[in-house]
């Protein structure tokens, strides 16, 4: 990026980077509630990964976008307004099931955007991607099965999915929404257009609905945005007060 | 002296996974010994983006080279990704003697490839196991009977790296090293 960084390039990896950090951060959440030990397991191992994701993205952002910051630097001292993430990570938890559908769009999004970023002509975001495209296979792989399981499943799981499929439907558009950082971001080559995702990514979750008999949901009427320009939904206040309270109350801290 | 603390680098632990050395793992990419300047260069890739244990690597590779009067500059690095495919086979044998059954090759454990739509089919599968049969290619033996009759538990298991499967015959629940 030494070369090629411009602010807005910058802007473009920190709301990815931004993703990664507030979902799994609501992953985390599930710790001791999901349906079966093994869940729990399974989700806080999906944070970590992301988590592991942020972390390289903030990093990178952090040495050279001219502002010298630390990835704790960006993760626990920017305000809501400057955090670029999209609506549907800020979500709070809901059931299961609505995790599941929350989770099979995410990683079929990251899916396509990591093996995009996979030809940058930015080194730094190759390296990151290529690595970070494994990762979300598993996570891709894991939704799916619960998808397909619940779906094509009990009167009351089809019920619980057709539910979440509905829920989480107003967020997607979103995901693929090209603003200025991303087209400035795709024309130099660094990072890809939102919007050229979505057939592919569209594909792989109808082909999973298809599998587990569920039907696609309804265009909602409206639909979430202005995450990418740091106009968030009201959970994510609470989100971004606990998630910060421990630097914050203790600067500098370390162990 | 300085072969010393090649080797000593070389046969520091996984944090984890303590049976195998983090050479033997395949994270660590190279290893030079800067005389003139009493350092030593490591350079070390993450297995995964999140793992935990690359700081204790630091660590460990920080204190080996001081115990040898040295200082130690690690770097990380991501690229080449670090792949299973890395293990090599004393590795894969001390992973199956501790109980771990060992990767197969890359993109063999129940994912898809990086293009087209997910394609699962709904198979048989037993109540509370959510398992990954259904896209489950590579099948490992049960480390502990050597059965070849194993099945997936959960594709996430007790770190970033493993996946939990079970014996259909002798019943024992084991960890296997997914493929990555």
């Amino acid at each position: 990026m030494t070369d090629t960084t411009t602010a807005i390039q910058a802007a473009y990896l920190l709301g990815l980077g931004d993703d990664a950090l507030i979902y799994s951060h609501r992953l985390g959440s599930w710790l001791t509630w999901a349906p079966l030990l093994e869940e729990d397991m399974a989700l806080a191992n999906i944070s970590l990964d992301l988590i592991g994701q942020a972390r390289a993205i903030y990093t990178y952002v952090g040495a050279n976008d001219g502002t010298g910051r630390s990835e704790d630097d960006i993760a626990y001292w920017r305000d809501e307004r400057e955090f670029r993430n999209v609506h549907l990570v800020e979500q709070p938890r809901g059931d299961f099931g609505q995790e599941m559908a929350r989770m099979l769009w995410f990683s079929a999004y990251q899916r396509e955007l990591y093996a995009g970023l996979a030809g940058s002509r930015d080194a730094q975001v190759r390296a990151i991607a290529a690595k970070a495209v494994k990762e979300v296979r598993y996570h891709l792989d894991h939704a799916s099965q619960w998808v397909v399981r619940l779906g094509d499943g009990t009167p009351e799981s089809r019920d619980r999915m057709v539910a979440a499929f509905s829920w989480v439907a107003p967020y997607i558009a979103e995901l693929f929404e090209d603003d200025a950082a991303s087209v400035a971001a795709a024309e130099a080559g660094v990072g890809v257009l939102p919007s050229s995702l979505r057939a592919a990514a569209e594909a792989t979750v109808a082909a999973v609905l298809a599998e587990a008999t569920l039907e696609p949901p309804a265009v909602s009427r409206w639909h979430a945005r202005g995450g990418r320009d740091g106009v968030h939904s009201e959970p994510m206040g609470y989100l971004i007060a606990e998630m910060q309270h421990l630097p914050r109350s203790h600067p500098g801290a370390a162990w | 002296m300085a072969t010393d603390v090649l080797a000593a680098v070389r046969a520091i632990p996984d944090p984890e996974i303590p049976v195998i050395t983090i050479e033997g793992l395949g994270i660590l990419r190279s290893l030079t010994l800067d005389d003139a300047a009493g350092q030593v260069h490591v350079v070390i890739t993450p297995t995964y983006s999140g793992c935990p244990a690359m700081r204790a690597i630091e660590d460990s590779i920080a204190r080996v080279c001081r115990a040898h009067g040295l200082s130690a500059r690690v770097t990380t690095q991501l690229s080449p990704a670090w792949t299973t495919d890395w293990i090599d086979e004393d590795s894969r044998e001390a992973l199956r003697r501790f109980g771990i059954a060992p990767p197969g090759p890359a993109g063999s454990t129940g994912v898809t490839g990086s293009g087209g739509p997910v394609s699962v089919t709904l198979g048989t599968r037993p109540i509370g196991s959510p398992a990954a049969e259904v896209t489950d290619r590579h099948t490992p033996a049960c480390p502990r009977c050597g059965s070849e009759r194993t099945s997936v538990l959960s594709q996430f298991g007790s770190t970033a790296c493993k996946a939990l499967r079970r014996c259909d015959d002798c019943g024992d629940p084991f960890d296997e090293f997914k493929a990555l």
